[in-house]
């Protein structure tokens, strides 16, 4: 449809390169939470898990249904879940997935949690101007659901994880207008265009792709290292590499810098696009149908972007 | 690395440019294929294979295959 829409302006190399064949838009009439609430309905029909059991939610999005109350409090009830659980909204892009699971992972250890219900979403697409061909062929909208548990006496676990942030680069992804520095005007929806012919404005998603691949580049295989190092691994010990799926482009350098073998480094655009916080799970889900994730392998997963915001972990699964 | 090579590892990336097609002077910007993907092709190439950040200001003052060359490490 876009390669039909967009023949004239993207060559096919382009969509080639950026790796997405179809992607998924959300019904722009219904809040961005829905995929996250629509995920965890899922979750619980497929693995016959009991609302009863959860002891706290966590909703990554940058997507809230109201200024006040909070997205996760909305959810809670809607999920029907207990009344003595903890909630938690995280406003987190690329980067929210593997910032959650240290969260969840966090408070089961300190807090004593039992188990942890994780839910993204992502509707980004409400956001990106019709115009903008560079974003309309990346990104697609997701929701996932994890249950994230304890087990005692297991070698399975979410490991040490490594932190990054640079919030000088945060207008580099950016949605100007529309929250507290500045309500959406008639000023926010003046098109603007940049040296390449996408239209944007101050109301819809403006990304600086240059600058992101730069940053992803320099900063990603860095935090491969550092995480690798921390965990006391090297590459050889790590089955698979699940990195965040921004576009297979972008990816390819990573994992070109990094010096990954391709049969290691993980694929997952495709038929989704980037689908921003709900990237990760949705590959792992993926992987593991496919059989590359089993018991006993060991995943590497790092989340990045908007922020700057960049975070890593290793699961042994 | 001399111009011919460069040019002729630039044509390898910009896989809509047959080779020989790219010469010293040629404006970039002016080729069919010129779009947000070749540039962020080009950022990639430098810093990849020779090392070099290339910011998004200083691709836009650059206007011909030379003037990337110029971005190369001396």
């Amino acid at each position: 449809m876009l390669m039909q829409e967009f023949g004239d302006k993207v060559s096919p190399t382009v969509f080639e390169k950026v790796g997405v064949k179809e992607r998924h838009i959300s019904d722009t009439a219904q809040p961005g939470s829905l995929l996250a609430l629509q995920a965890a309905e899922k979750l619980f029909a497929e693995h016959s898990i009991e609302r009863n059991e959860i002891d706290a939610l966590i909703y990554c999005s940058f997507h809230h249904d109201y200024i006040i109350p909070s997205t996760s409090c909305v959810l809670q009830h809607k999920l029907g879940l207990n009344e003595n659980i903890a909630t938690y909204d995280l406003t987190f892009g690329c980067s929210g997935y593997v910032y959650a699971l240290s969260l969840a992972k966090s408070i089961i250890q300190s807090l004593g949690f039992k188990k942890v219900m994780l839910l993204t979403s992502t509707a980004l697409t409400k956001f990106i101007h019709p115009h903008d061909h560079a974003s309309r062929i990346i990104f697609g909208d997701a929701g996932s659901a994890t249950l994230v548990g304890q087990e005692e006496n297991t070698e399975k676990g979410i490991r040490d994880f490594v932190f990054g942030t640079d919030g000088s680069g945060f207008e580099k992804i950016i949605i100007r207008h529309g929250a507290d520095s500045k309500k959406v005007s008639e000023e926010s929806l003046l098109e603007k265009k940049d040296e390449y012919g996408n239209v944007y404005s101050d109301a819809h998603l403006f990304m600086d792709g240059q600058g992101v691949l730069t940053f992803t580049m320099k900063k990603i295989p860095v935090l491969i290292d550092d995480t690798l190092r921390k965990n006391n691994l090297s590459k050889s010990d790590i089955d698979l590499f699940v990195l965040h799926q921004a576009n297979n482009f972008m990816n390819e350098q990573v994992r070109k810098i990094a010096g990954i073998e391709k049969e290691k480094f993980y694929s997952h655009i495709e038929n989704y696009g980037n689908t921003v916080q709900a990237s990760i799970p949705i590959a792992l889900k993926a992987a593991i149908a496919e059989g590359k994730i089993k018991s006993g392998s060991k995943i590497f997963v790092a989340g990045f972007g908007v922020g700057l915001s960049w975070c890593a972990t290793v699961i042994n699964f | 690395m001399t111009i011919e090579e460069f040019i002729s590892r630039i044509e390898s990336v910009f896989e809509d440019e047959q080779p020989g097609s790219l010469q010293p002077d040629t404006e970039f910007r002016n080729l069919e294929s010129w779009s947000s993907m070749y540039a962020l092709i080009i950022v990639a190439l430098f810093e990849t294979d020779f090392k070099t950040t290339v910011t998004g200001d200083q691709l836009r003052k650059c206007n011909t295959v030379q003037d990337l060359y110029q971005l190369l490490p001396k």
